[in-house]
């Protein structure tokens, strides 16, 4: 069977990486006792794919992912799935949902096509930030450089403005208040915004700020 | 003093600079974070590299546990933060913590350090440093942690005597409880005392005198070494009552029940792993192996014991390796049994169980062979030596026909890779001696392709034997720099077959681990003084600096050769003899001396050497008879009589004429003198 997990990444676990992060679910896959699926060959490996790498750092309230288990689908619930994995993962993943899928549903991330993002910036660097934010709506193009190519950042940036005072308070907005900005960039294969380059191209540096996934859009 | 939030919103700002910043969070799943205010000790146990190799270290482990599972006591992890890290938490004013509550460690109580290599030391005394805690002993007064220290490299904690207040001597996991009792009277008796700074002091070293009438537990500053004119030592006097001349490490009688509940990181790290510990110490008597001399003596645990846990440990902690850990696998009493069970109990479980020290003979790849379930996993064996006359010196023996045979067979059953390890610099070894090591690498790859083809592929790992404190070689000098690059610069010239891998030792880390380990006090200024000037994580080979250290030996007037290549008198007094594992010098000076002579002592289950553990823990063992320990049964009454010491080589010379003899027989006859042998020495 095949169940597709939504689930939040936060506190220490934001600096577990994406790699770390399959081992650590399979690891707690094991701990509560989950039979889960094998793929073939010399080096099998359990069948966990997620919908999409979260940068180290960042916190998320919407990672999805699937787990294949050698269960049969009418031999455990949902809900029991839930418990008994919730109770073998560490505290700072929360799961916020869970379905049991088709196992021919086409994977996550062919289906992806765009991520939210909040990003909590530091009043030193939030001086004039509506006016820098619309200069980068407005640009009809944003070259950037990453790993040595040059690619265009603008048409990634499906929407960014700062975020409506009614928005939902992210829990870890650290220290200070700050000032939150919205961003929905595109998540397709081939064209991935990043919200450190979005915060790159308005000379603020990413480290200083706080990224948290608030959604994962897909087709359909 | 920093608040646990002051420290997390300051790391909020750095962690996404370094590398790793995993290493720098906990939250891990079977960590725990006990209410400060609801106990009267906090202890932060640190393991000085960093976190990627200290997390899985079992022996911090087992007193994480015995610590946390006291309700009046807490204990929390720390790790030396790498090069990145520790210039930022500089830059950033950030003291260092710990990973469960991040509080600074300079809050805590008792730091316990492990120190189970010395070139661990330069990172400990950095680790003070990040934690604003000064790095002298005799400066710290009663506002500073009491910072202790245990692990093998105890056997001579000399060159580390300035730094560390208390230095247990053995096995932790009773002595941290008398420690802690010691401890919380202490601070409880302080409550609301008036005291000026200088009076402080004084209080301090009357709680570090309460430490050192603990068995076991060695507090330099009450002991004082008295130097000869060519610089050995003369004596080391007591200079308090009722503290122990000589330390004799402490040993439990029954191993506890191992620690199940294991740290399960968020990152990848080095050891990815559960560990059950099913043995205790070693009777082989490898003359080189400082661990094999420092652990006795042997206890087992049971097959049921050793199952369950193992059980429980992977249920708790998911991971995909368990490690049956011990110093000879082949040698715990029930192997076929258990490896036998937990087969069984892991079947089909995707679980590779690691099963290390494995002996070279055909069962040993049964052994292998019942447990694996993915191959391609490498078979590794220690021959140590490749001629005859040095298997007898280190008294490791096995010919060159069973090395033969066993590896044929590992490569016939399917794995590719072997390892094997040797060692270069055992006393009088000449170049013919490593002639053979090149010869039994290419034999081996010739008869393993006999078998399984051009495929097979050899990894020979050639370390340089350091002579180590409290082993029968401690008499003999490190081989020098010369020597050593001829031996390498000789088995790279012939092993060149492109399936044969050579690996090797840099002389500057064998001489830096020779002169740390054979220290005196004089070295404890030349390891403040290398750190000083930027010595730190000086087990990675891309981070030692020797001229550092040779920097710091010339400005305190010191030579390192006089560690490190100066042959010892067979009557020298050694800087660590005030210092003891329970194993006497009389007997480690007569191995010597076999060892000369060619002589082999066989496995002492067979046969006691009177090594001097079951005198030492006569009572121990007379209150746990049977199967639990590997040494004789204790047959006399408590209070035997007084035999001179004479008697005692006498006694093991009739043994060694005897190897065959049944434990029993010797249990009965031997005994009683051996106890009254060292009653005369």
């Amino acid at each position: 069977m095949r169940i597709r997990l939504t689930f939040s990444k936060q506190g220490a676990l934001r600096y577990t990486g994406h790699l770390d992060l399959h081992t650590l679910i399979e690891r707690a896959a094991r701990r509560a006792q989950l039979p889960l699926a094998y793929s073939q060959g010399f080096h099998p490996t359990p069948k966990i794919q997620l919908a999409s790498a979260l940068p180290l750092g960042f916190s998320s309230r919407a990672e999805m992912m699937d787990i294949w288990l050698t269960t049969e689908d009418s031999e455990v619930s949902a809900s029991k799935l839930r418990s008994d994995l919730q109770a073998t993962l560490p505290r700072d993943i929360q799961i916020l949902d869970i379905q049991i899928v088709d196992d021919r549903a086409p994977a996550l991330q062919t289906q992806l096509i765009a991520s939210e993002y909040e990003a909590t910036i530091p009043d030193e660097h939030a001086s004039n930030l509506t006016i820098r934010l619309a200069a980068l709506v407005d640009a009809l193009s944003l070259p950037r450089v990453r790993r040595g190519k040059t690619y265009d950042l603008r048409p990634l940036i499906e929407s960014l403005a700062l975020a409506p005072p009614s928005a939902p308070l992210s829990r870890n907005t650290g220290e200070g208040s700050g000032v939150r900005v919205f961003m929905r960039l595109t998540a397709r294969e081939g064209a991935t915004g990043r919200p450190e380059e979005v915060l790159s191209a308005l000379d603020i540096p990413p480290e200083d700020v706080r990224v948290e996934r608030t959604r994962l859009i897909f087709q359909g | 003093m920093l608040t646990p939030e002051q420290i997390e919103t300051k790391l909020d700002r750095i962690l996404l600079k370094v590398q790793k910043p995993g290493r720098y969070v906990g939250g891990e799943l079977n960590s725990i974070l006990k209410d400060w205010d609801s106990v009267s000790l906090r202890a932060a146990l640190i393991f000085p590299d960093i976190y990627d190799i200290g997390v899985s270290n079992v022996g911090l482990k087992i007193l994480y546990d015995q610590i946390n599972q006291r309700e009046d006591a807490l204990a929390e992890r720390a790790y030396a933060p790498w090069t990145d890290m520790e210039a930022l938490m500089r830059e950033h004013g950030i003291p260092l913590y710990t990973l469960e509550s991040k509080r600074p460690l300079s809050g805590f109580d008792l730091l316990g350090f492990t120190l189970p290599y010395e070139t661990l030391y330069t990172n400990a005394l950095n680790i003070l440093d990040l934690a604003g805690i000064p790095l002298r002993a005799e400066e710290r007064d009663l506002s500073h942690p009491i910072v202790i220290a245990g692990g093998h490299s105890t056997t001579n904690p000399e060159p580390m005597h300035a730094f560390i207040d208390a230095f247990v001597i053995g096995e932790g996991e009773e002595v941290i409880h008398d420690i802690i009792n010691a401890v919380q009277k202490f601070k409880s008796l302080q409550v609301g005392m008036f005291e000026p700074s200088n009076f402080q002091t004084f209080k301090r070293e009357n709680l570090l005198l309460e430490l050192a009438r603990i068995p076991g537990v060695y507090v330099p500053r009450f002991y004082q070494p008295h130097y000869m004119d060519d610089g050995t030592i003369e004596r080391m006097d007591a200079l308090a009552e009722g503290i122990a001349n000589p330390i004799v490490k402490r040993i439990v009688a029954k191993l506890p029940p191992p620690p199940t509940k294991f740290i399960v990181p968020n990152i990848e790290v080095v050891h990815n792993r559960a560990s059950v510990e099913i043995m205790r110490g070693c009777t082989r008597g490898c003359r080189f192996c400082q661990a094999g001399m420092i652990t006795r003596p042997v206890r087992e645990r049971s097959v049921e014991e050793v199952v369950a846990a193992a059980r429980e440990a992977i249920q708790s902690s998911g991971f995909e390796e368990l490690a049956l850990m011990s110093l000879s696998s082949s040698d715990y009493t029930h192997i076929m049994e258990l490896v036998t069970a937990i087969g069984e109990e892991f079947k089909d479980k995707k679980l590779v169980v690691s099963l290390p020290s494995l002996r070279i003979e055909s069962v040993s790849v049964d052994l292998m062979d019942k447990l694996r379930d993915r191959r391609g996993s490498g078979f590794t064996l220690a021959p140590e030596a490749a001629t005859e006359r040095m298997r007898r010196i280190i008294n490791k023996f096995i010919p060159d026909e069973d090395i033969i045979n066993t590896t044929r067979e590992i490569y016939r059953r399917g794995w590719t890779t072997i390892k094997l390890y040797f060692m270069i610099g055992h006393p009088s070894e000449t170049l013919e001696d490593v002639q053979a090591i090149a010869d039994l690498c290419k034999r081996v790859i010739a008869e393993g392709r006999k078998v399984a083809g051009m495929r097979v592929k050899l990894n020979a790992g050639v370390s340089t034997f350091v002579p180590k404190p409290q082993t029968p070689f401690q008499w003999v000098a490190c081989d020098t720099r010369e020597n050593i690059l001829a031996k390498q610069d000789l088995l790279r010239r012939q092993l060149r077959d492109k399936n044969i891998k050579l690996s090797w030792t840099k002389p500057d880390d064998t001489l830096l681990e020779a002169f740390l380990s054979r220290g005196d006090r004089k070295l404890a200024d030349v390891v403040y003084t290398a750190w000083k000037n930027g010595a730190r994580f000086d087990a990675w080979g891309d981070q030692m600096k020797f001229d550092v250290w040779m920097n710091a030996f010339a400005e305190h007037g010191l030579d390192p050769a006089f560690y490190t290549h100066r042959p010892r008198r067979t009557d020298e007094i050694f800087a660590w003899d005030h210092i003891t594992a329970a194993v006497r010098k009389n007997f480690l000076f007569q191995d010597f001396r076999q060892s000369l002579e060619g002589q082999i002592r066989v496995d002492c289950r067979l046969n006691c050497f009177a090594c001097g553990i079951l005198p030492t823990f006569i009572d121990v063992r007379r209150d746990h008879p049977g199967e639990g320990w590997k040494c004789p049964d204790v047959k006399t009454p408590k209070r035997e009589r007084v035999v001179n010491s004479k008697q005692l080589s006498v006694i093991s010379n009739q043994a060694l004429a005897l190897p065959q003899v049944h434990r029993d027989n010797v249990s009965g006859g031997v005994l009683p003198e051996v106890e009254g042998a060292v009653v005369g020495d």
